[in-house]
Parts: C-alpha cells; sequence; structure tokens
C-alpha cells in the first residue's frame, strides 16, 4: 500500500508540472495579454503600459516566467491576482464556498435520483419507465445547460415568481432560508445532467450485476427479491460508481462555468471564466493547478475506495 | 428585494433631464409623461439602500492603481479629487476652495506655478483630518516607479511639491499644460497616514478596505457578487440620502437586464440595457429608462498612408457613398445619433455647425471621375495603377459591426470601390495591428478625450503616430501642420475662450481632412426605478454613479 502510494504522488507531481507547462504556455498564446484591457483607455500611453509589464514581470521571457512560477509555486506560494491584488489561494477560498453549496446540492441530489432511476431502469428493463428514462436522459443531456436556466428562470422567476432570478442570496438579508430559496432552481437545473449521467452508469453497472451467478444464487437461496436487490445487486453494481464518483470531485468543486453565470452564482466556475477573460494569469494557473490536484486526488481517493471495499483488488 | 413604493412625484432636475433626452431622442419614459415634476426632497437621514447592476466587477479599490471603468463607480462615491466636473463641463471645486486659474493668480503668467487651497473642513473615514500632506502624498505615488499607478499624463510634469498649510499647496509644472486641471478631478486623494506604513503600496491592506473622504464609506465585499458602501454621515459635501450603496456584479448583460425586470437591481450601471431590449424596457411599469449620450463616436477609421486613401477626394466620396441615417435606422433600432466631429456630444467644446454629411451616390461618382479614377473591366475604379480597393477590419463577433460592413460594402460597390471584409479577433485586431497602422480601415468606436479636457494631441498630432517613430495614438497617421499647431497651443493655453476657439478650428479641420468617417455616437439606455431621485448622466466622467451622494429614494 506504501508503495503503491509512493509511486501514484511520483507520477501524479510529473503529471502536475507538465499539466501546468501545457497550461502556461497556452494561457501565453492567447493574444492580449493582462495590459489589453488597459491598452483601450486613452489616457493610458505606451509609457505607461511598458511600465506596467516592467513592473507586473510580464517582459521576462516565458520559460524565465514560468520559472518562476513554478519555484514559488514549490514553496506554497500562489501567487497574487492582478485584478484585484489579493493572494490567489485567498480568491480561490473566497468562491469555494458558493460552489460547494451548488455542486454540492445539486451533486447529491443527482447521485440520489440518478442511482434510483438507474436500479429501477435495470430491473425494470425494457419498461415504460425504462423508455422514458432513456429518452429524458438524452434530452437532457443534448440541450445545454444555460438554455435549462434560462428557462427556469423564465417560468419560474419572472412567470411564476416563485423562486428567485438568480444571486446566491439577497443581499440585506443572508438567512439560511433565504439562500436556500436561491439555490432551488440552479441545483435543479444543474442536477438535471448529473442525473442523467448517473442513470445512465447506474442503469448499465446494474445490468452488468444482475444476471451474474451469486445473483442467481442468492435467489436460488430464497432470499427475497428486495433482499436480492439491495444486498447483492446494488452493493456491487455501486462499485465503479465510487470510480466515478471520484472523479466529480474537480467538478464539484471547480464549479460550473455556464450555470454560475446564468443565475449570477458568484462560485469557482466563474471566478474562472471572468479570470480568463481578464488574462488574470496567476488565478488561472491557480484554479488550473487546483482542479488538476484534485482530479489527481479524487481518482487515488476512488482507487482506494474501492481496494478498501473490494476484496477482488488490491493496490501495489 | 421588493419593489420600492411608486412615486408620482419626480424632481425638477430629472424632468428638465428628460425633456432634454426627448429633445435629441424624441423619447419619454411614459410611466412619467404628463407627472407633476415637484414635490419630492430628500431625507433629514441617510435611509434605505440601493442596489447597482454591473456587468463588470469592480475589483480595484485603490483609486490610484491601474483601473477599467467599471472600478470609477466605487472611487467617485468613496473618494474625492481636488476638483470636480460637471454635466456641463464647467470644473468646480472638491477638496479645494476654489479652481486655480490665470485670474484668480492660482497658477502663474507662464502656466507653470501652481497653487491650490484646501478645504479645512474634510476628514478621512478613519477620522484623521485631510491636510495637504495628502495631496504630495498622491501626487508623488502616481509617480513612484514601483507603484502600479493609473494614467501618468501631466502628473510626470509635476515638479516641487510645497506643501505651504495644512491647507494650501503648491507645485512647478515641466511645461504649461492646461488638461492637467481636468486630469485633477480624476485624480483621487488617498490618505498618507495609511498607506505610509505600508511596506508595498500595490499589495497594502488599505487596497482591500480603502479608507477615502468621500459620503460612503467602505462596507464589504463578497467576491465575485457584490460590494456594498455605507453612509458617512460626517461627508463635508451634499448627501449621502442613502444608507447603503451597493455595486452588484451581474455578468451576463441579459440576466443584468432580467434581474432589473425582476427588481433585484434598483439602478443599471454598465453595459446598461441593450438596444434590441429597448422597445420592452420603456413599457416596464415603474421604471424609468432614458437616453443618454455615449462618449465614443463610431466611426470607419482610415489609414492614410495607405495608397488609396491619401487622396481626399476618394475618403469624400466613400463617406457620401454611406447611408448613415438607414443604418441607424435598419441596424441599430433608431437609437444612435449621427455625428460630424470626434468631440463627444457631452462636451462643452463639440462643434455643432460643421457640413452636414449627406448620403448622394451621385455626388460620390462625381468626385471619384473628377480625380481621375476610372472605372476598369472589372468594375472597380482605379488611377495610376492604383485599384481603388481596400480591406475592412473590425472586431470578429461584433454582429452589428459585420452587417454595417456588408451594408456599406454594397454601397461602395455601387460607386467602383472594392471594400473586403477581413475581422480579426479583439485581442488581435486591436494589439499591433491596430497601434502600429498595419491595417488599411477598421470600424471602431473611439473616445477621443482622456477624462473631460478637449485637449486631442494624443489622437490627433502628427508626432503621435507610433508607426512613425512617434508616441500616442495617431493610428490613422493624420498629419495636419495648421492642427499640430492648434493643438500644441491648446494644451498650453488656460484661456478657456481661446481654448474654445482652438478647439472648434482643429474639429472643423478634422471634419474637412476626414482623416475617419465619422458615421455617429451611441446613446446608451440608462434606466432605473422609479423613486430614485437625483439621478443625473454626467459625459464627462465615466461613470453612472459620480452622484451617488445625491440619489435618494422619494417617499
Amino acid at each position: 500500500m506504501l508503495v503503491f502510494l509512493l509511486n501514484r504522488l511520483w507520477q501524479s507531481a510529473i503529471l502536475l508540472v507538465i499539466v501546468s507547462i501545457i497550461g502556461f504556455t497556452v494561457l501565453n498564446m492567447i493574444p492580449g495579454g493582462p495590459l489589453a484591457q488597459y491598452a483601450l483607455d486613452p489616457g493610458m500611453t505606451q509609457a505607461d503600459l511598458d511600465r506596467l509589464a516592467e513592473q507586473m514581470g510580464l517582459n521576462r521571457p516565458l520559460p524565465v516566467q514560468y520559472l518562476d512560477w513554478l519555484l514559488r509555486m514549490l514553496q506554497g506560494d500562489w501567487g497574487t491576482s492582478f485584478r484585484d491584488g489579493v493572494p490567489v489561494l485567498q480568491v480561490i477560498q473566497r468562491h469555494l464556498f458558493a460552489t460547494l453549496l451548488l455542486m454540492g446540492s445539486s451533486t447529491a441530489i443527482a447521485i440520489a435520483i440518478g442511482t434510483w432511476i438507474g436500479i429501477r431502469g435495470a430491473t425494470h428493463r425494457y419498461s415504460i419507465f425504462d423508455y422514458s428514462a432513456t429518452i429524458g436522459a438524452m434530452v437532457a443531456l443534448s440541450i445545454p445547460t444555460f438554455w435549462f436556466g434560462l428557462v427556469g428562470i423564465y417560468v419560474f422567476s419572472l412567470r411564476l415568481g416563485w423562486v428567485p432570478a438568480g444571486n446566491m442570496y439577497t443581499i440585506g438579508n443572508e438567512s439560511v432560508l433565504n439562500y436556500l430559496h436561491h439555490l432551488i432552481l440552479p441545483s435543479i437545473v444543474l442536477s438535471l445532467v448529473n442525473v442523467a449521467v448517473w442513470s445512465r452508469y447506474m442503469r448499465s453497472a446494474t445490468l452488468d450485476v444482475i444476471n451474474q451467478d451469486f445473483v442467481k444464487t442468492a435467489r436460488a437461496k430464497g432470499l427475497t427479491e428486495r433482499r436480492v436487490l439491495m444486498k447483492h445487486v446494488v452493493g456491487n453494481a455501486l462499485l465503479p460508481m465510487i470510480t466515478l464518483a471520484g472523479m466529480q470531485l474537480p467538478s464539484i468543486l471547480g464549479g460550473a462555468l455556464v450555470t454560475e453565470t446564468v443565475f449570477t452564482w458568484p462560485g469557482m466556475g466563474r471566478l474562472f471564466l471572468d479570470s480568463l477573460g481578464y488574462s488574470d494569469y496567476p488565478v488561472v494557473m491557480g484554479l488550473l493547478m487546483f482542479s488538476a490536484i484534485l482530479t489527481v486526488l479524487g481518482n487515488l481517493i476512488a482507487d482506494i475506495v474501492v481496494a478498501t471495499v473490494d476484496p477482488r483488488i488490491r493496490v501495489g | 428585494m421588493a419593489d420600492r413604493k411608486t412615486t408620482n412625484k419626480i424632481s425638477r432636475r430629472s424632468a428638465l433631464g428628460l425633456m432634454g433626452a426627448a429633445g435629441t431622442a424624441g423619447f419619454l419614459a411614459p410611466n412619467l409623461l404628463g407627472k407633476p415634476a415637484f414635490g419630492a426632497t430628500p431625507p433629514d437621514a441617510p435611509t434605505g439602500r440601493i442596489i447597482v447592476g454591473l456587468s463588470q466587477e469592480p475589483t480595484n479599490f485603490n483609486p490610484l492603481m491601474v483601473k477599467i471603468e467599471v472600478d470609477d463607480g466605487v472611487h467617485f462615491s468613496m473618494f474625492d479629487a481636488l476638483f470636480r466636473v460637471m454635466p456641463d463641463g464647467e470644473i468646480v471645486p472638491n477638496l479645494a476652495v476654489e479652481v486655480p486659474s490665470q485670474a484668480n493668480g492660482g497658477i502663474s503668467e507662464d502656466g507653470l506655478e501652481w497653487r491650490v487651497k484646501l478645504r479645512d473642513d474634510v476628514t478621512w473615514h478613519d477620522g484623521a483630518p485631510f491636510t495637504a500632506e495628502d495631496v504630495k502624498f498622491t501626487l508623488e505615488l502616481i509617480v513612484n516607479p514601483e507603484f502600479r499607478s493609473w494614467r501618468t499624463a501631466g502628473h510626470t510634469l509635476v515638479r516641487e511639491i510645497t506643501v505651504v498649510s495644512p491647507t494650501e499647496i503648491t507645485w512647478r509644472m515641466e511645461e504649461p499644460f492646461s488638461p492637467y486641471l481636468s486630469f485633477l478631478t480624476e485624480t483621487f486623494i488617498v490618505p498618507k497616514h495609511v498607506l505610509e506604513a505600508e511596506a508595498d503600496p500595490n499589495t497594502a491592506a488599505f487596497n482591500q478596505a480603502p479608507i477615502g473622504t468621500g459620503a460612503f464609506k467602505w462596507g464589504n465585499r463578497t467576491a465575485g457578487d457584490h460590494i456594498s458602501l455605507t453612509a458617512n454621515p460626517d461627508y463635508f459635501g451634499e448627501g449621502p440620502y442613502v444608507e447603503q450603496l451597493v455595486f452588484k456584479y451581474i455578468p451576463d448583460v441579459t440576466v443584468l437586464y432580467t434581474q432589473f425586470k425582476s427588481g433585484d437591481v434598483d439602478l443599471l450601471g454598465r453595459m446598461y440595457i441593450t438596444p434590441d431590449n429597448y422597445a420592452e424596457a420603456v413599457t416596464l411599469p415603474n421604471r424609468v429608462v432614458k437616453l443618454e449620450p455615449a462618449s465614443s463616436v463610431e466611426t470607419i477609421y482610415l489609414n492614410l498612408e495607405r495608397p488609396v486613401f491619401k487622396e481626399l477626394a476618394v475618403r469624400e466620396a466613400i463617406y457620401a457613398a454611406i447611408d448613415k441615417e438607414l443604418i441607424i435606422e435598419a441596424l441599430y433600432y433608431g437609437l444612435p445619433e449621427p455625428v460630424e466631429t470626434f468631440m463627444p456630444r457631452t462636451s462643452a467644446y463639440v462643434h455643432t455647425d460643421l457640413p452636414r454629411h449627406e448620403f448622394n451616390l451621385d455626388r460620390a461618382r462625381q468626385l471619384l471621375d473628377e480625380a481621375g479614377w476610372v472605372p476598369g473591366a472589372d468594375g472597380i475604379r482605379a488611377k495610376d495603377g492604383v485599384r481603388l480597393a481596400f480591406v475592412n477590419s473590425t472586431t470578429s463577433g461584433n454582429h452589428l459591426r459585420e452587417q454595417l460592413q456588408q451594408f456599406v460594402q454594397q454601397s461602395l460597390r455601387e460607386i467602383g470601390v472594392e471594400m473586403t471584409i477581413e475581422n480579426l479577433p479583439a485581442a488581435v485586431i486591436w494589439g499591433d495591428f491596430w497601434t502600429q497602422s498595419q491595417f488599411d480601415s477598421v470600424v471602431v468606436g473611439i473616445t477621443y478625450l482622456i477624462g473631460p479636457d478637449p485637449d486631442v494631441t494624443n489622437r490627433f498630432h502628427s508626432s503621435a503616430i507610433i508607426a512613425q517613430g512617434g508616441r500616442g495614438s495617431n493610428n490613422s497617421q493624420y498629419k495636419n501642420a495648421r492642427v499640430d499647431e492648434l493643438l500644441e497651443e491648446g494644451s498650453s493655453t488656460f484661456d478657456t475662450e481661446r481654448r474654445r476657439e482652438i478647439y472648434m478650428e482643429v474639429q472643423e479641420l478634422v471634419r474637412a481632412d476626414l482623416p475617419f468617417l465619422p458615421l455617429f455616437s451611441d446613446n446608451s439606455i440608462r434606466a432605473w426605478k422609479t423613486g430614485i431621485e437625483g439621478v443625473e448622466h454626467n459625459g464627462n466622467t465615466r461613470t453612472e454613479t459620480w452622484n451617488a451622494a445625491k440619489w435618494y429614494w422619494a417617499t
């Protein structure tokens, strides 16, 4: 187990460096750069822009800039945002709560409903329920989330007035109820796609298990169908789901780009879009590393959990 | 938040403003028509909250650091400059007690020695008194080579700053530079006693929780969501009348408008309402919707070093072949106003009697015929082996401009001119392609002035051509000796009347020379909830919240 962990750590470190090099290069290849937004200001002279480039270290050769960034990163210094002068880790931390709240609740909804639909679809294969679930999943997967979001806002908030048209809370009212009220629509919209994904995976995982010999044995032993399903089928079908859940970790913390914009949700997804728009290199790099680390971590955790719960698998 | 109670009363000022808008745009917010324009008065103590919706997020709270327009809203509400520029262009005292001039002795006859007298009743938000030391500190910080400051033009000319007394400061200018007065209306004074103690002004704690002298104090910020300011009861000027001023960031313009409709936002800031929503917006109940002139001018901007554009007749012919009115009507919902000059319509220096553009294809053909441009076999004119063909570019993805291009392209074909459209992404077109004059022609909206001053040396002086080794933004490579002369005089003259004459003549010369084809100046669609009083457009600033101190809810 220890050897396995050390190996994985080692591989992950190399992977992260490669990711950072690619990210840094691509980021700097985008024309414009952090000073482009100031270049259009009629009062900003070329001398002003040159001075800023010098002060921000942007006039150094790219490899030098990268190595500087990497060395600082290794010492735990994630840099400082160009936009608001706040340390990158603090910027991330400021947006993390909003994203956790939204993604956490939508993922919880998605897993609960998705798992249930998946199992029922598998046990009642080719039933009307199964067909409608399949079609529903296809529709949910093929229609973009922002469309669901805008329609949701139009119907439930502008027309019916049941829920707010976005925002995380009403300014001046930060009660838990107010947060929950604002959470309803975006978390449902966001979970639509995830329900579809989870139900499809769960359905096929259940089908894989449902005709296995040990299930037949369980039935032959005279167990009730319910007991067979809960103890033998679902337990085993959930195993591949652990890996899926591990892979969801970065997206749970990384936020939803589109949904957060449509619902004016001040989370990580919008932070990424905004930072990209302003070429806020330190924050974009920070977010990239953050989600890369989460991806690595999510997979690692999933592997360990699978190995722990599935006696057939041993890591080493 | 629930809608505020509707009121039938609007202030005299907003009524006059509306009439003004009706004059230029021919439109009145229907819900205000025919209602009495008197009666609303500000409350005795600050009450209520106004939420301003913005489609960009203010992130810079140190008013001296490099910033974009949207940051100005917070700065104007929290800080004061020595002077303030009013909507009519008049510069009035703010932290100073009078505006220095050669007449009152504040500026020496040679324009080099400046003396500014300051108020003695101003305190910082932390209670410390404001003095001339703060002004000195501010002016020195701007040119500190380590500091990531915003515009330094003008400030770099300042020498020998001397604090004569806590309420008086003097300095010497390296050369006479009259626009500096208006630059000082955008130079917010920061507290020496707070920033002096900081090791690095770029990362100072002050930048995240600033202390100013303004009508509002720093409240709190939820990054990516909103900034909340609270009333400063000790403000030395008029107001504030609302307890809380909130800048709410809503990243998408459609969502911004939706939240204005739903009532979450009380007043719309940048980017306001998009033209396609205007027709619906004016029908919204309990909302004031108003057209206000934007300071940028939409142009077809030409590179005068290109052989085809060297001849004035060609530029005139192309201008005559553009059907401005139809473009405005058909593409821009009839909202913009056709213009003939670069000077913003809101500037006190705008020339309103320039020759009016006339769409006339026959006249265009005649001009080209007379100049010796003869149609070739392909129908495109040529002269001395030069085909009358050029490329036009603009930001790709800007659909309105793309349609405008196709419109112009068709008209030009009718007079034997070939215009090819090659659009580029924003980051590419406004990089070297633009600054180094690598284009033939571009469709671009430009704000020609730096702040409220009419000086345009940066745009039209022959020494401002980067492609020819100069410094500035004269990207059309325009050269006119008389314009150079006038611009030099204009930026060193403090006599307002003389300056007026100078900039009128500059506008006449530029209109005649057509280094760009002026199309129109846009109207931005401003809107707020009925009941908010005191909102006034000031085209000499970059923000709608320049006078938020005077806003209040009518009760």
